[in-house]
């Protein structure tokens, strides 16, 4: 693929974060069928895309695959936990997994710092550990500055960094993005893919990321094509 | 979990025009029981003040649910004073009367060397012709400045005109608001001749209590004695007084945990999508049901803080307002107010119950799905 954004070239064989097996879902007591069999294995530093048209379920199968939704059959395993129990959702979330969504889903009246430290008060991190990871994280979006302002007084693009870097406070080995550039301009949208990219390829981090812009697919390590309910190879 | 705190809080102020309307449903709930109770339990305790004047034992008739129809006789005061243990029997007979502009004027028939007398500081005149100067009567301070009256001026009682014989100071609303007259006058008065409504003793060794009680009820059939404190506990007016004042605040309560219930049930609907971020971010059920407990509990701390210091100002406007003749005396003790801050804190945490069980079902997905 080519690459327009660095990423790792290829992803290592090593053990899969996350492995999916006949994943079906539908909505509406049945009536509306949107997974249909998708199977779907990512390794540790990969970049996967789920592409696709608005409506054609990359959202629903990213939901799928992190846990936060439950399939009607098929099976998922994070980290070789099985995310449709309450207590291993809550282990992934507050240390293995993070959540980058279209709308930045910052806590309003918050500051910048105070929205970093929810995940870590879920997990019931060491305060002082905290607030030099999040000094790191902002320190690294160049908006270290502003971490006592609230979110309502950033801008777009720097309220989607910052809800990376509230993805990353606990040090998560897969982050899910359901189309995080979607409400950027170009500009922005290309930092926040390459801070992904970044992620790849420095930290190992998986990125599985749901999204309908065909530009930043060259610069994933695979791209699957979610079409009728499945997950196809591009 | 100073983090945690810190959510609570900011949660709370984010949506002020709520807080204020939930804290102020909170605080007139607290308000309200604090005045009703504490108004009250001073009425009932300077009534029991009055009863139980240097006294052990309070004699009265049997089965009246309200001692103001009560009728001990004469001859029974006397066979009273004849027992071996009696130290000192003081009879009393109280009624109730009106005078213009005023309609409540508490009246004390009682003897010249009546305890309640023996504790009084003159003001004005003196109680050394309470036996002897006809038509006179003893009139309390506060009842002094709304009847205007000073020692020697004639003074409307009722469908009666007495003369003003001394001014006094107890400390007792009642007392205070109201009349003491000598016993023979009261009787004539209230049309009750050879009556009084009870008979105060005191013994000369309180160990024969139980003694003293047996005696009476063998003596006189129709009258029973009861230690003070025995009374107080009794006493149906008491009772009645109190558990309607109780009632009236708990209901007062309810309104206010309706109002948090509302409230929270708003703030959470209104912030469906923030929560599932929370989960997502990690938060257990638990920790967002606490976060909205959380919210609840700081709503009833702030509306209990403020509501005591309306009730107690109220009381104190109360007690200073002369219309109302120094029969308000609250008696705000620190159990009730306790007692109020628990109900408080229990009733905002109970109206919280249902918007925390709700938040805390909240899945992520299904929130999140229409954004």
């Amino acid at each position: 693929m080519t690459t327009l954004f660095s990423s790792a070239p290829s992803a290592t064989p090593l053990a899969p974060v996350v492995e999916a097996h006949d994943l079906w879902k539908s909505f509406d007591n049945g009536r509306i069928p949107v997974i249909r069999g998708a199977d779907l294995s990512v390794a540790p530093g990969e970049i996967v895309a789920l592409w696709g048209s608005s409506g054609s379920g990359k959202s629903t199968l990213l939901h799928l695959l992190s846990g936060l939704d439950a399939p009607d059959s098929g099976t998922v395993s994070i980290l070789g936990l099985d995310p449709a129990l309450e207590e291993n959702r809550l282990r992934l979330r507050r240390t293995g997994l993070g959540f980058v969504f279209q709308l930045h889903h910052l806590v309003p009246d918050l500051t910048v710092e105070e929205n970093l430290r929810l995940p870590a008060v879920a997990a019931g991190a060491a305060r002082d550990e905290t607030t030099r990871r999040i000094g790191k994280l902002l320190n690294e979006i160049g908006l270290e500055e502003r971490s006592e302002h609230r979110v309502q007084d950033l801008s777009g693009g720097e309220r989607q960094r910052v809800a990376i870097c509230r993805a990353l406070v606990n040090r998560p080995r897969i982050v899910f993005a359901d189309e995080p550039t979607g409400s950027l301009d170009e500009p922005t949208a290309d930092g926040v893919f390459a801070r992904f990219c970044h992620l790849a390829k420095k930290e190992g981090i998986a990125i599985i990321l749901a999204t309908h812009e065909k530009r930043f697919l060259a610069a994933c390590h695979r791209v699957l094509r979610v079409q009728e309910g499945r997950a196809v190879v591009q | 979990m100073s983090d945690f705190l810190r959510i609570i809080f900011v949660n709370v102020r984010r949506h002020r025009l709520r807080a204020v309307i939930s804290v102020a449903g909170i605080a007139f709930g607290v308000a309200a029981m604090l005045t009703i109770v504490s108004i009250v339990l001073g009425a009932v305790s300077m009534f029991q003040d009055i009863l139980s004047s240097e006294s052990h034992y309070i004699v009265f008739e049997k089965d009246v649910s309200d001692l103001f129809f009560s009728s001990v006789v004469g001859e029974e005061v006397e066979a009273l004073r004849k027992l071996p243990n009696v130290a000192e029997v003081d009879p009393m007979l109280v009624g109730i009367v009106s005078s213009p502009g005023h309609p409540i004027i508490t009246c004390f028939g009682v003897e010249a060397g009546d305890a309640r007398l023996r504790k009084a500081r003159w003001i004005g005149g003196s109680a050394s012709g309470f036996d002897s100067e006809k038509e006179t009567v003893y009139i309390g301070v506060r009842a002094a400045e709304f009847l205007k009256a000073a020692p020697g001026d004639r003074v409307p009682i009722g469908k009666a005109t007495f003369r003003v014989g001394g001014i006094f100071r107890t400390g007792n609303g009642f007392e205070d608001g109201g009349v003491f007259m000598p016993l023979p006058l009261a009787q004539v008065f209230f049309h009750r001749p050879d009556v009084v409504s009870l008979a105060t003793v005191r013994l000369k060794e309180t160990d024969d209590g139980k003694a003293f009680q047996k005696e009476v009820s063998h003596i006189f059939p129709g009258l029973v004695a009861l230690e003070d404190r025995e009374f107080n506990r009794n006493y149906s007016q008491f009772k009645i007084l109190t558990m309607t004042s109780w009632t009236v605040g708990l209901f007062s309560f309810l309104l206010g945990g309706m109002g948090v219930a509302n409230t929270m049930l708003m703030s959470v609907f209104a912030r469906i999508r923030e929560i599932a971020v929370l989960r997502v971010c990690g938060f257990s059920k638990i920790q967002v049901a606490g976060i909205v407990l959380g919210e609840a509990a700081l709503l009833s701390v702030v509306g209990t803080a403020l509501g005591f210091a309306i009730g107690l100002s109220g009381l104190a406007v109360m007690g200073a307002v002369p219309q109302l003749q120094g029969y308000v005396q609250a008696d705000v003790r620190p159990s009730i107010l306790g007692l109020i801050g628990l109900v408080a804190f229990l009733t905002a945490v109970g109206g919280a119950l249902y918007p925390a069980w709700f938040a805390s079902r909240i899945e992520p997905a299904s929130a999140l799905r229409f954004e």
